[in-house]
């Protein structure tokens, strides 16, 4: 098992262990983009999604938004972006959000669309207000879906922030690309692990997450 | 004008492909995955619908792998398969089979308990029934989870540039920065998302021909699987 022995190398070099360089520093900028670049696509995502899928209108119009979002390569994106605008925070931030809106996006509207009708009428029956509707019924119905939709694009954000290295930016990444242009493995499958491992422990916080927000009712069936 | 569309198609001797080569060696790193993906996955899924307990720790499975960085994934077989195509293509079409033995196993399952009824009492064995009745009735199913794999198939390819540049498209990226020239990065992104497009267009048009009994519009029921898998 060559990689073991790489990834056992890598952890156990004190020297990967702290300065700028060092595995915390650089699991917290990958952190940091992540939350980002997240929190920016959950921002356009999110309300679209929810508006959408409560008038059940535009949802030829979301497929075509998100087949075009993932037709665009996201490297590629990435580079392109660093041409046009220079190094930064930017250009990285927009291939990011690019590849994480669609997800958002199309399970929001999906996860509203797909909410039982009968409690929406119910609800409106009763006489409650459309924005309390959307807000009281349906979305706790359709949480877990969002959910899922929101755990599909941060593990997506999570695997490509590795790329941001390519254009001179910090994160995980750092150790793969370095390791790759200096041809030393160790660094290379260290920095793999480490983002590999990143990708699972966000799964695992939107399990949790989910065990949490969903309530129990909705849960059960 | 015609300057800048020369220099757009001028690729660097040192990719050894013209544009057009580099788009086939592309499409070749892309779809050949994703083939090997839905070979896969077909018997799969169909292991899954018949032993029904199967399923959750397939799914379980999928998933992790499914979160594994594709950088990552190339970069741990480098020392396996070296900086070959090879390296580039295993993780996408493990990411091919992740996202079609959930698209075969819901298209199969959602096939109505009556039609099956019906295909029994006409005679059909399992096998026939399986070919001729529980497929076709998945095709939107399985032709929408084809969709979502090959477009991102198509766009991951590009990645390969960082390993050895084996990134088809991609490597015109790096290219672009070695010989300071933007437009080689513009052509990469341009013709990358104009193939996934393309592809994810004929794929379309192949789900119309082989359902015929459907409606030819995303119109009606077919389009809730389809953004269902959009969004996996």
């Amino acid at each position: 098992m060559n990689v073991l022995n790489f990834v056992n190398a890598f952890f156990s070099d004190s020297a990967h262990w702290h300065g700028y360089d060092g595995i915390p520093a650089r699991l917290a900028e990958h952190v940091q983009y992540t939350l980002e670049a997240l929190a920016l696509a959950a921002a356009i995502g999110l309300p679209i999604g929810l508006v959408t899928g409560h008038y059940g209108r535009g949802g030829n119009a979301l497929s075509l938004v998100a087949t075009a979002g993932r037709a665009l390569p996201s490297f590629g994106l990435l580079v392109l972006m660093t041409t046009l605008l220079g190094f930064g925070m930017l250009p990285v931030m927009i291939p990011l959000v690019v590849l994480a809106v669609p997800p958002i996006l199309v399970t929001t509207y999906e996860a509203m669309r797909s909410v039982d009708p009968s409690p929406v009428d119910a609800a409106r029956g009763m006489g409650m207000h459309e924005s309390r509707i959307l807000f009281q019924v349906e979305l706790p119905v359709a949480l877990p879906l969002i959910l899922s939709g929101l755990r599909s694009a941060a593990i997506q954000i999570v695997s490509t922030a590795t790329i941001a290295a390519y254009v001179s930016l910090g994160g995980l990444g750092r150790y793969i690309v370095d390791g790759l242009f200096q041809v030393n493995y160790e660094k290379v499958v260290g920095g793999a692990t480490l983002v590999a491992v990143l990708a699972l422990v966000t799964l695992a916080l939107f399990w949790a997450v989910a065990r949490v927000a969903v309530s129990p009712g909705v849960r059960r069936r | 004008m015609s300057d800048y569309l020369h220099d757009f198609f001028d690729i660097p001797s040192d990719l050894q492909h013209s544009w057009i080569g580099l788009v086939g060696l592309h499409l070749r790193e892309a779809l050949l995955p994703v083939a090997a993906g839905l070979l896969l996955a077909l018997p799969l899924a169909q292991l899954c619908v018949r032993f029904r307990w199967l399923y959750p720790p397939v799914l379980g499975v999928t998933t992790v792998l499914y979160a594994i960085p594709s950088l990552a994934f190339f970069v741990v077989l480098i020392d396996y398969t070296g900086q070959t195509e090879l390296t580039v293509m295993i993780p996408l079409a493990v990411y091919s089979l992740v996202v079609l033995v959930p698209a075969i196993v819901d298209g199969v399952r959602s096939v109505p308990q009556e039609t099956l009824s019906a295909a029994t009492a006409m005679g059909f064995g399992p096998v026939r029934r399986y070919l001729q009745v529980q497929l076709p009735i998945a095709v939107p199913a399985i032709i929408a989870g084809l969709r979502v794999a090959t477009v991102s198939s198509i766009s991951l390819v590009s990645v390969g540039m960082l390993i050895g540049n084996q990134g088809a498209l991609g490597n015109l990226l790096h290219d672009a920065q070695m010989y300071n020239r933007p437009e080689l990065t513009w052509n990469s992104v341009i013709t990358t998302a104009l193939l996934a497009i393309l592809v994810d267009a004929l794929l379309v048009l192949v789900r119309v021909l082989l359902t015929p009994w459907m409606p030819s519009g995303t119109a009606g029921r077919e389009q809730a699987p389809a953004l269902k898998d959009a969004a996996r």
